[in-house]
């Protein structure tokens, strides 16, 4: 009764066009917000900003680059650690080489080189087509950790080639504690986030999505194909890649390339399976999910007798339970978590009625 | 001069080694279309199903038999499990469905048998035998015979069989074959039987390589360029492509690997497969796709 659009009329087009047309979402997304930026940092403790909640938000952010490129414009790519790495690497340069560059304008330009590096191995998607393009990204996934160990100069000549994060200072305000950490992550994720929905609204969503869902009809009907693509590739990188260089300043504090393998592709992957391909509120279900289900997962294993199972048999039921989960989700809810979470929101449009 | 053709033919034997990972994959995309990342996986679960017996006093025929009814119950099991509900779905449902189906098989077979690492001795000596003045690892030789036995007995089976015979049929056009009355979901079960079959051999002789542990799952990553090259549906070039990777990442690795100074063996078949598939999209040998609006 309470989520309902009766009396709230339209009567300008752009009233028609606007992200959250009903009043119930507008004031809920601000409450939301308000209490993110506001609430939030007071009540939260280290282990919540360290462990949950900042990795959380960085992974939403990295699932929303991954999702731009597979859900929407339909690029399978297996290589978005890559772009990650690119980006966090680029920005700690930007920051070392660079003398008083702020931080928001190295987080910025570190996601940029992440897209150029992201275009160049998207390039190939113009001329090979589905399953074979995967071995361009994962050509980025193995080519980029090896440079960046090879080649001394991206980690400032470190004997094992680990980066640690600069000062977090933006204007002389100090970023450096937990709260603060979580309040740029927080600020960070909130702009391309708002960026990001606004994108597959636009023109160039559209296009996306006509050529996920066919390419040869989507060139038929006049859309750049080149363009299209490179695009998609581009932008996802930059998401990437200001998400790597968050996951690396802000999450860890210290990071070398192996932390951005083949693994850490796969869990973005699985973000955005999970959350829902095609969504963005799915890339913080996701995330949500995959930040929130082995702390669970290891509380339930902590709660049977003592010594049953040890750390790694937890890990293998770890592995076991999840793939378990992507291939039951794959087959109950291919939408994934979004699709839940639209299912109640009709629920509750109608509720307390059921038809 | 010498020394090139033993790293060549060096190369060309251990790329052998990468196709027999590539076929099961060949035989899997084309009964079903599915592009079966658990493979490496399967590799995994077979070689440590067979060591672990081994280790407990099972003779090594009983072993290996064991191993395959395992694999077979594995294959029923997944067809009923996963293929089945998923039929008609996208094909990249379908490759996210086996990303899940390897984690599941990882962390099973991890957990029956636990992480460390297993010597698997299949008693051929690894001493190098000199051929024609040249050097080759007898291993290697034996392996390259094993591919070859394999490669005329799934011959055999596609060309001489009945059910070799819907097999083909079910590649050829699946909607087809349902019509004339071949059970699909059959062809299937036994598509990946036989792909857990060859998992096995290739589990048992990379195990005899590697010693038999975790990362014998990533072969699987080693098999993809080769897939790539040769195409998702011919086996010829799924043996094809084995050698080009293997041939030319040893002659990388030794010629143009000082350059840059090593450890390029990860990447460099994958930039090589993306270079073939610019001059061609579908791998040497692979069906190109017509589309049609």
């Amino acid at each position: 009764m309470l989520y309902r659009e009766a009396g709230q009329f339209s009567s300008r087009y752009a009233d028609d066009r606007r992200v959250f047309r009903l009043r119930q979402d507008r004031l809920g997304l601000a409450l939301l917000l308000v209490f993110a930026f506001a609430v939030v940092p007071w009540l939260g403790n280290d282990y919540w900003f360290g462990a949950i909640l900042i990795p959380f938000l960085v992974l939403s952010l990295a699932g929303l680059g991954l999702n731009l490129l597979t859900g929407y414009a339909g690029q399978l790519s297996l290589g978005s650690a890559a772009f990650m790495a690119v980006g966090a690497f680029a920005a700690y340069n930007f920051e070392l080489r660079v003398p008083g560059l702020p931080l928001p304008a190295s987080l910025l330009l570190g996601g940029l080189v992440a897209a150029l590096v992201a275009l160049l191995f998207g390039l190939p998607s113009l001329r090979i087509k589905g399953f074979y393009l995967i071995v361009s990204t994962l050509a980025a996934q193995f080519f980029v950790p090896w440079a960046l160990t090879r080649f001394g100069w991206f980690s400032n000549y470190d004997a094992s080639g680990v980066i640690s994060a600069p000062k977090l200072e933006i204007f002389g305000i100090d970023f450096g504690t937990p709260a603060g950490r979580y309040l740029l992550t927080l600020g960070v994720v909130t702009a391309l986030f708002w960026l990001g929905h606004n994108l597959v609204r636009s023109e160039l969503g559209r296009n996306w999505m006509a050529v996920r869902d066919m390419d040869t009809a989507a060139a038929v009907i006049g859309i750049p194909l080149l363009k299209t693509k490179l695009l998609a590739f581009a932008i996802s990188g930059f998401f990437l890649g200001v998400a790597g260089s968050l996951w690396a300043f802000a999450y860890l504090g210290t990071v070398e390339p192996h932390g951005f393998d083949l693994n850490r592709s796969f869990q973005v992957l699985f973000i955005v399976i999970i959350g829902g391909l095609g969504s963005i509120l799915g890339n913080f279900l996701g995330a949500a999910f995959m930040v929130l289900f082995p702390l669970l997962l290891s509380n339930l294993a902590g709660l049977l007798p003592g010594g049953l199972i040890d750390a790694g048999q937890l890990e293998n039921l770890q592995k076991i339970v999840f793939g378990a989960l992507i291939v039951v989700f794959l087959i109950k809810e291919p939408e994934g978590l979004a699709r839940l979470w639209q299912r109640l929101r009709e629920r509750a449009r109608i509720w307390p009625l059921r038809h | 001069m010498e020394f090139f053709f033993e790293v060549l033919i060096g190369g060309l034997l251990a790329g052998v080694m990468y196709s027999l990972v590539a076929i099961g994959f060949v035989l899997i995309y084309k009964a079903s279309g599915v592009f079966n990342f658990a493979q490496g996986a399967m590799v995994l679960f077979a070689a440590l199903t067979f060591v672990s017996l081994l280790e407990r006093g099972v003779p090594f025929v009983l072993a290996f038999l064991v191993t395959l009814a395992a694999m077979v119950a594995l294959a029923l099991l997944i067809e009923r499990a996963v293929l089945r509900p998923l039929v008609n779905r996208s094909p990249i449902t379908l490759f996210m469905a086996t990303l899940g189906l390897s984690y599941m098989l990882e962390g099973f077979a991890q957990a029956l048998w636990g992480a460390q690492v297993h010597g698997l001795d299949l008693g051929i000596g690894d001493e190098p035998l000199e051929i024609g003045g040249l050097l080759l690892s007898q291993f290697d030789l034996f392996a390259a015979g094993t591919a070859a036995v394999l490669v005329a007995v799934l011959s055999l089976l596609f060309n001489k069989t009945r059910i070799g015979l819907s097999l083909r049929a079910v590649a050829d056009d699946p909607l087809a074959a349902l019509a004339l009355g071949i059970r699909l979901q059959r062809i299937w079960a036994v598509v990946w039987a036989v792909a857990g079959f060859v998992g096995l051999v290739a589990g048992l002789l990379w195990g005899a390589r590697l010693g038999v542990q975790f990362s014998l799952s990533l072969v699987v990553l080693k098999a993809l360029p080769v897939l790539i090259i040769g195409g998702f549906t011919s086996i010829g070039g799924a043996i094809a492509g084995g050698l080009i990777v293997g041939a030319s990442e040893k002659l990388a690795e030794v010629y143009l690997g000082p350059f840059v100074g090593g450890g390029i063996e990860n990447w460099f078949p994958y930039v090589l497969a993306l270079l073939f598939l610019l001059v061609r999209p579908a791998g040497l040998f692979g069906e190109r796709a017509i589309e049609r609006v």
